[in-house]
């Protein structure tokens, strides 16, 4: 899809000339969520969203802060079981498979749909051993060399073999910001998930950690399916494939990312786009 | 007119300095306090432990006889010790050889050591001075030389140079700690004894020796001058295994539960709430409730460490519990996230990555919840743990004594110039026996904690 000659006029966003993303063809759709209800106690945090997430793309939430974005991102692995107060209604599937179905386990769940959050967070080990953790866990090397196989091409992945392949038993924890966000990268990919959530990955980076990261993204959706939330409506525009517009608990507009930046639907995303708010 | 802007730094110049002058007052007096604060803690930590050490030091070394004991077959009449025949059977060599035993006790043993004193005063003693002789060696030794010639009858007709100790009321006179010019009628000892407690030590036989009786002999009512630890501490021993064996895997277990798993409502509230007070309920609250439910219904027997394990483990399990949570509590929550997102089990979160980070945290808490309890006194008092044992217990279910309360028994003693001494010694092994406690902590804490 090509982009509009004349993007809108009030726009604050450019997402003009090469650096906006040709989106790929989408048929397939890998998850949906329909109806889905959040309440933390009695608070309801997310009112109803419907929902498509195809496979192989890169679908980004963006929306004013405390509107939701997070807080439906974790109920596509279910994170939000962790929560205590949290409580689901509705219904998400992926591959046509109820998760949130009483036999489900979110064991296998959440090695199919990997999370990357907005802080890095590396475990307290080597690099080797927070790359490793995961196919360890689910057995998913059965020799040495396999999972050396394993950590290699993950790191590789996301773009940091060169960078730490002659210090890999050194601490995580010891690489700089961005080095330990695509380590977290690295780590989800090691347990070959179908789908990445990333929440804000870059908010905690510099802008060169995030140009770094933002590439990877793109390397990655050839072959995972990506739904991350940015606080940056230019990153969006940058790595999105499509863009939804959350708003106080509502899904407001989701469309191809040139649609939503250069022809909203509604008021509201017009607003939040052209900076009246947010 | 208006103020002026120089007008107006000159102002906010001024102002800022008469105040900082203040607020740098105000530090000063702070950190002088502190610091006063510090020095006075520290200062009543060093007497304490200066007034114990001198008090305690000397009564590692005793007053001690190295004296020529002869083994004369005059007095120890007894046939050889028996050896099993062929054809004889267990039994009835069993019965031979405790006839045998018990003909050995009836031996006059003191007799011998009367003898190398003798030797020793040079002198002939008359039967009414025997009184004032025997006043010399502290009167366990006559069982010793006994046990002594059991385990050796090969002694028989032979001198051999022993160590023997002096009784408690020599050990204090040689010692000087009583008063040399008091009257005969308030002196322990007899006008003749002094005397030769004097000649003796002249003549080197009475040596001041290091005391292995305090490490290795049971409290003795008898003989005072061989009253140990060696009961005490074994009991002191028992029940820390028993606290170590039942607090530290059930409270660290229940924190575990609470903290990592437990849904958070009103029944966790009121249990953690409940946690909280019991780690404020009195040690002899404890001492009560475990007299009732260990010795009264459950019919464990009194004194003995298992039962003093018990109850100081009920005392111990919430300051555990408390130390864990917070322990816990302190694994940032992103590390727990960081595991559940590639599909760790929340068990598996909890101890692949949450306990190994709060180990050090967990040791150090358990090991101070230990050490604690190791000092504890009132509560074993209610279960009969100031009884005189006179053995050193073999099994937690035996009776015992326990250190915090023999340094309690001792310090009650009417003996006083004697078991003030001994008493401040007791206080340096419990203490010495803490500090290693929390030297282990300290270690354990190096050792785990995560240096990235
Ligand atoms: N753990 C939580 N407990 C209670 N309320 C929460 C929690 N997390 C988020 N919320 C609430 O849910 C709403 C949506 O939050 P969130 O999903 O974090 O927004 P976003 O990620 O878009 O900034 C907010 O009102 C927030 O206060
Ligand atoms: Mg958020």
């Amino acid at each position: 899809m090509n982009i509009p000659a004349q993007p809108m006029a009030t726009s604050s966003v450019s997402v003009g000339s090469g650096e906006s993303r040709v989106s790929k063809a989408k048929d397939k759709v890998k998850m949906n969520a329909q109806d889905v209800k959040v309440f933390y106690g009695d608070a309801q945090a997310i009112n109803g969203i419907d929902l498509d997430i195809y496979e192989n793309e890169v679908l980004a939430f963006i929306g004013p802060s405390g509107c939701g974005k997070s807080t439906f991102l974790r109920c596509l692995n279910r994170m939000n079981d962790t929560i205590d107060i949290c409580r689901v209604e509705g219904k998400i599937t992926l591959d046509q498979n109820d998760i949130y179905a009483p036999d489900r386990d979110v064991v296998l769940l959440r090695a199919q749909v990997g999370i990357v959050f907005q802080k890095p967070n590396p475990f307290p080990k080597s690099i080797y051993e927070n790359i490793a953790y995961g196919p360890r866990l689910h057995g998913l090397a059965r020799r040495k060399a396999e999972l050396d196989d394993i950590v290699e091409s993950s790191l590789r992945r996301a773009g940091l073999w060169e960078e730490v392949k002659d210090r890999l038993d050194q601490p995580g924890t010891g690489l700089s910001g961005g080095q330990q966000q695509r380590l977290c990268i690295a780590r989800t990919v090691a347990v070959s998930p179908d789908i990445i959530l990333m929440d804000e990955p870059c908010s905690a980076l510099d802008p060169i950690a995030t140009a770094k990261v933002e590439q990877l993204i793109d390397e990655l959706s050839e072959s995972y399916t990506i739904v991350m939330v940015t606080h940056n409506m230019q990153q969006a525009a940058r790595v999105a494939d499509r863009t939804a517009f959350f708003h106080m608990g509502d899904l407001v507009e989701v469309d191809t990312t040139d649609q939503i930046f250069t022809n909203p639907q509604d008021q509201r995303t017009h607003d939040y786009i052209t900076g009246r708010f947010g | 007119m208006s103020i002026s802007i120089e007008q107006r730094r000159q102002h906010r110049l001024m102002t800022i300095e008469k105040s900082l002058a203040k607020r740098h007052r105000k530090e000063n007096a702070f950190r002088r306090m502190g610091l006063l604060a510090v020095v006075t803690g520290m200062t009543l930590v060093a007497i304490l432990f200066i007034s114990i050490l001198m008090r305690g030091v000397p009564a590692f070394w005793q007053a001690t006889f190295y004296m020529d004991v002869y083994f004369d077959p005059e007095v120890v009449q007894l046939e050889p010790k028996p050896e099993r025949e062929s054809g004889e059977s267990q039994f009835a060599f069993n019965e031979r050889y405790s006839q045998w035993l018990t003909r050995a006790g009836l031996v006059n043993w003191q007799t011998l050591i009367d003898n190398a004193l003798e030797e020793a005063l040079g002198e002939e003693v008359e039967p009414r001075q025997l009184r004032d002789l025997r006043a010399l060696v502290t009167s366990g030794e006559r069982y010793a030389l006994r046990d002594r010639f059991v385990e050796d009858p090969s002694l028989l007709g032979q001198t051999v140079e022993l160590k023997m100790l002096a009784s408690a009321n020599v050990d204090v006179w040689i010692k000087g700690n009583i008063d040399r010019d008091l009257p005969d009628a308030r002196q322990q000892l007899s006008a003749q004894t002094r005397t030769w407690a004097d000649q003796l030590e002249e003549q080197g036989v009475i040596r001041n020796a290091f005391s292995t009786s305090l490490f290795l002999n049971t409290d003795s009512r008898s003989s005072l001058a061989s009253a140990g630890l060696a009961g005490a501490f074994m009991g002191s021993l028992f029940m820390m295994v028993v606290v170590i064996g039942l607090s530290v895997p059930l409270g660290v277990s229940s924190a575990i539960y609470l903290e990592e798993f437990a849904p958070k409502n009103r029944l966790t509230d009121l249990i953690e709430i409940n946690i909280n007070n019991l780690a404020a309920v009195p040690s002899i609250v404890f001492g009560l409730l475990g007299a009732s439910i260990f010795i009264g219904y459950l019919r464990l027997p009194l004194s003995a460490p298992l039962v003093g394990g018990l109850v100081l483990t009920l005392m111990t399990l919430p300051t555990i519990i408390i130390a864990t949570r917070a322990s816990l509590r302190s694994i940032p929550p992103s590390i727990r996230q960081a595991a559940l997102g590639i599909g760790a089990s929340r068990v598996q979160t909890v101890f692949h990555h949450v306990l190994p980070l709060a180990l050090p945290g967990i040791l150090t808490g358990s090991i101070l919840g230990v050490a604690q309890a190791l000092g504890e006194t009132a509560p074993l008092l209610l279960i009969g743990m100031n009884a005189f044992v006179a053995n050193v217990p073999g099994t937690p279910l035996d009776q015992s004594t326990a250190l915090p309360v023999q340094i309690y028994l001792w310090q009650g003693n009417e003996l006083r110039n004697f078991f003030e001494a001994r008493t401040s010694a007791a206080i340096i092994v419990l203490l010495g026996l803490m500090l290693s406690l929390n030297a282990l902590a300290i270690w354990l804490r190096k050792k785990f904690e995560t240096r990235w």
